[in-house]
């Protein structure tokens, strides 16, 4: 399975394409299971790219664990939680924000 | 330290509102990434995992409080509350937004101080000895060397396209605390046997894929002949360097693929055509740079000796202080002052805003307002009175940044790696605190002494981990990190690149064989005095191997 990524234009930020946007976290990204949907992906990723949404555009190997979308390599880990080192950096932050409240 | 003139302010200016314009254009669309990239590059803007990340110059590396105070100041408005600072002697945040990067550049050009040719094929930040025009040892000041250079290469139209990115770095002592045969070129100031100050002359060093040890090609330039001999060094790389494999482009592998006799021919006879003509250094101008640098009046401070004395004698961890982070000045009642961003278990080179905010206090209330970020990713403040250092001490404990391990195996260089590097394939950071945090005794590691551990996320070695007296690769093997050893790496007057031990290690071992080899170190050295890097040297890698390894071959 694979997912969709990007880092937004304007600050950066590591963004993931779910339900016909960009979101600021990987768990709801639109999963492409065949050759087809992956195809479908990337064209959208051309398009926001050409459009100035984004930069760096890719798609990533993807699983599902416990209904939320993980990226399956370190690397893309780390980029849809934040540094490792710094937990109350990054998109962890929030979801820590979250759970706390 | 240097001044802009009426030139630089205008030029600095000028560069802001330039790529303020190139943002606003890419920001609206009317300019493509493809087209930008290259453009935000020249101004140190890179995109990582993250977010983008703004490298910051420090023109060989220093600053005053003003400048320091405006990295806080840029740290907390624009970023997440720190910095970083770098084994070039910069400083990166790692999180600013592209549209804010026009307002943090004009901040720092309130303070003269810009991100140009931080990225980029060019000639970047030139580096120097962090203790530049405080040592005891120096011959003279390598600043105003690094100053020419600046000037000379600062958008320099014929060198701002080399084939790859191009490291200078200048030291004015015997003692290389600069690195310089890591360096593209390397200049050691020195004076010929009639007294007249000059260089020797290193080329093709560097670390990444391929490590190389600078070559010396002259043992003795005249001071005025520095940018007619760099110019021809340059012109000679510009045109054989090779521009079709980016990682056979910099210039340690054409001197290595042409040989240095050759290339020494080649340099020489493009500096015939050039050394008598206008890159000449006229004697008035190198006088006019050198007074920017003319070293603060520091009065007698006798009681120094006394006040140091009795303060020992009141706190250990000042003592303490005092014997790993305080090293001679050429006034002997002064001190150079090493302010270690390695606290145990912190990350390597990090700063907050507000410890910024309160060193660059103390730099202006104790130091003369100098401060130096040195390339192991520490602070310095080169001028302080001995009378004053327990003060400085008792301010730097208020803020966090008194651990005393200069030179220590916890002083450890990290690359910011997988943590936030798009290129690294590990992480560089947890691996240094865990070890730091093993370490963590003072006492444990002052029985060990000096020890250089650097550790990099990737072949690129940003970590210098090549030479390390003990040096940590991270790569990523079947989907885990990995970290290689080597051993016996040297960054001194006497660099050396070190050797692989054998297999690596995964993250949950790494911190056991590093121990191990300590330990190993500590059971063969002659005497407390001999260091990990002279016993190394004297007895070769088979020990440590045997440490290591024993086990696996008797199990095979």
């Amino acid at each position: 399975m694979k997912v969709l990524t990007a880092n937004r234009l304007s600050d950066g930020i590591a963004v993931w394409y779910a339900d016909g946007g960009w979101a600021e976290t990987v768990g709801h990204a639109d999963l492409a299971h065949d050759k087809a949907a992956e195809d479908r992906l990337e064209a959208l990723g051309a398009a926001a790219l050409a459009n100035n949404e984004v930069v760096d555009v890719n798609l990533i190997d993807a699983d599902v664990v416990d209904g939320l979308v993980e990226p399956v390599r370190l690397r893309e880990k780390i980029r849809a939680a934040g540094p490792t080192i710094r937990t109350d950096l990054g998109k962890q932050a929030g979801l820590e924000a979250i759970r706390a409240a | 330290m240097y001044r802009y003139d009426e030139f630089d302010h205008d030029f600095v200016q000028a560069r802001v509102a330039e790529f303020t314009d190139q943002v606003q254009r890419r920001l609206s669309g009317e300019i493509t990434e493809d087209q930008f990239r290259p453009l935000r590059l020249m101004n140190g803007v890179y995109l990582q995992l993250h977010a983008y990340m703004l490298r910051i110059a420090v023109p060989y590396g220093t600053l005053n409080g003003k400048q320091l105070r405006m990295l806080g100041h840029i740290a907390r408005k624009y970023d997440k509350g720190y910095g970083h600072f770098t084994t070039r002697q910069n400083i990166q945040f790692n999180w600013p937004a592209l549209s804010d990067i026009p307002a943090i550049l004009a901040d720092l050009a309130s303070v003269e101080m810009h991100a140009i040719q931080t990225s980029g094929n060019c000639i970047r930040n030139v580096t120097a000895d962090h203790f530049a025009g405080a040592a005891a040892d120096e011959v003279a000041d390598p600043r105003p060397y690094a100053e020419i250079l600046r000037q000379w290469s600062s958008v320099h139209p014929e060198f701002s396209f080399l084939p790859r990115k191009f490291k200078i770095a200048v030291t004015g002592a015997e003692r290389d605390r600069a690195a310089i045969q890591t360096h593209d070129i390397g200049l050691h100031v020195k004076k010929n046997a009639a007294g007249e100050l000059g260089f020797a002359v290193y080329v093709g060093g560097g670390q990444g894929r391929t490590p190389m040890v600078a070559k010396k090609i002259r043992d003795f330039l005249p001071e005025a002949d520095l940018l007619s001999y760099c110019t021809a060094i340059l012109r000679v790389y510009n045109l054989y360097g090779r521009r079709d494999n980016k990682y056979k482009a910099r210039i340690k592998i054409l001197v290595h693929e042409t040989g240095v006799e050759e290339i020494t021919r080649q340099i020489e006879a493009e500096w015939q055509e050039l050394k008598d003509a206008e890159l000449k250094l006229p004697e008035a101008d190198i006088q006019a740079i050198n007074a920017y640098f003319a070293p603060p009046a520091v009065p007698d401070r006798p009681e120094g000796d006394q006040a140091v004395k009795l303060a020992r004698l009141d706190s250990k961890g000042f003592s303490e202080w005092l014997d790993q982070n305080v090293v001679t000045h050429r006034h002997p009642d002064y001190a150079a002052v090493t302010i270690s961003l390695k606290g145990i278990g912190e990350v390597p080179g990090d700063a907050s805003d507000s410890q910024m905010e309160a060193v660059a206090d103390i730099a202006e209330k104790y130091a003369f307002d100098e401060l130096r970020v040195s390339h192991e990713q520490n602070l310095i403040l080169p001028h302080v009175a001995r009378a004053d250092l327990k003060a400085v001490y008792d301010a730097l404990v208020d803020i966090g940044l008194a651990t005393a391990n200069s030179n220590l195996i916890s002083d450890i260089i990290a690359c910011p790696g997988l943590d936030y590097c798009a290129l690294a394939t590990a992480r560089s950071i947890p691996i240094a605190q865990e070890i730091s945090q093993r370490f963590a005794s003072l006492e444990r590691q002052r029985e060990i002494g000096e020890l250089k551990l650097k550790i990099s996320g990737c072949i690129n070695a940003c970590g210098h981990h090549h030479v390390g007296h003990i040096g940590i690769l991270g790569v990523e093997k079947k989907g885990s990190e990995l970290y290689q050893v080597t051993l016996g790496g040297s960054a001194d007057e006497n660099t050396s690149v070190g050797e692989i031990i054998g297999r690596g290690f995964s993250s949950e071992e790494i911190t056991d064989a590093i121990e191990q080899i300590v330990d190993t170190y500590l059971g063969l050295r002659l005497n407390p005095n001999e260091r990990f890097i002279d016993a190394y040297r004297r007895v070769g890698p088979a020990p440590f191997k045997e440490a290591l390894y024993a086990g696996e071959t008797k199990a095979a």
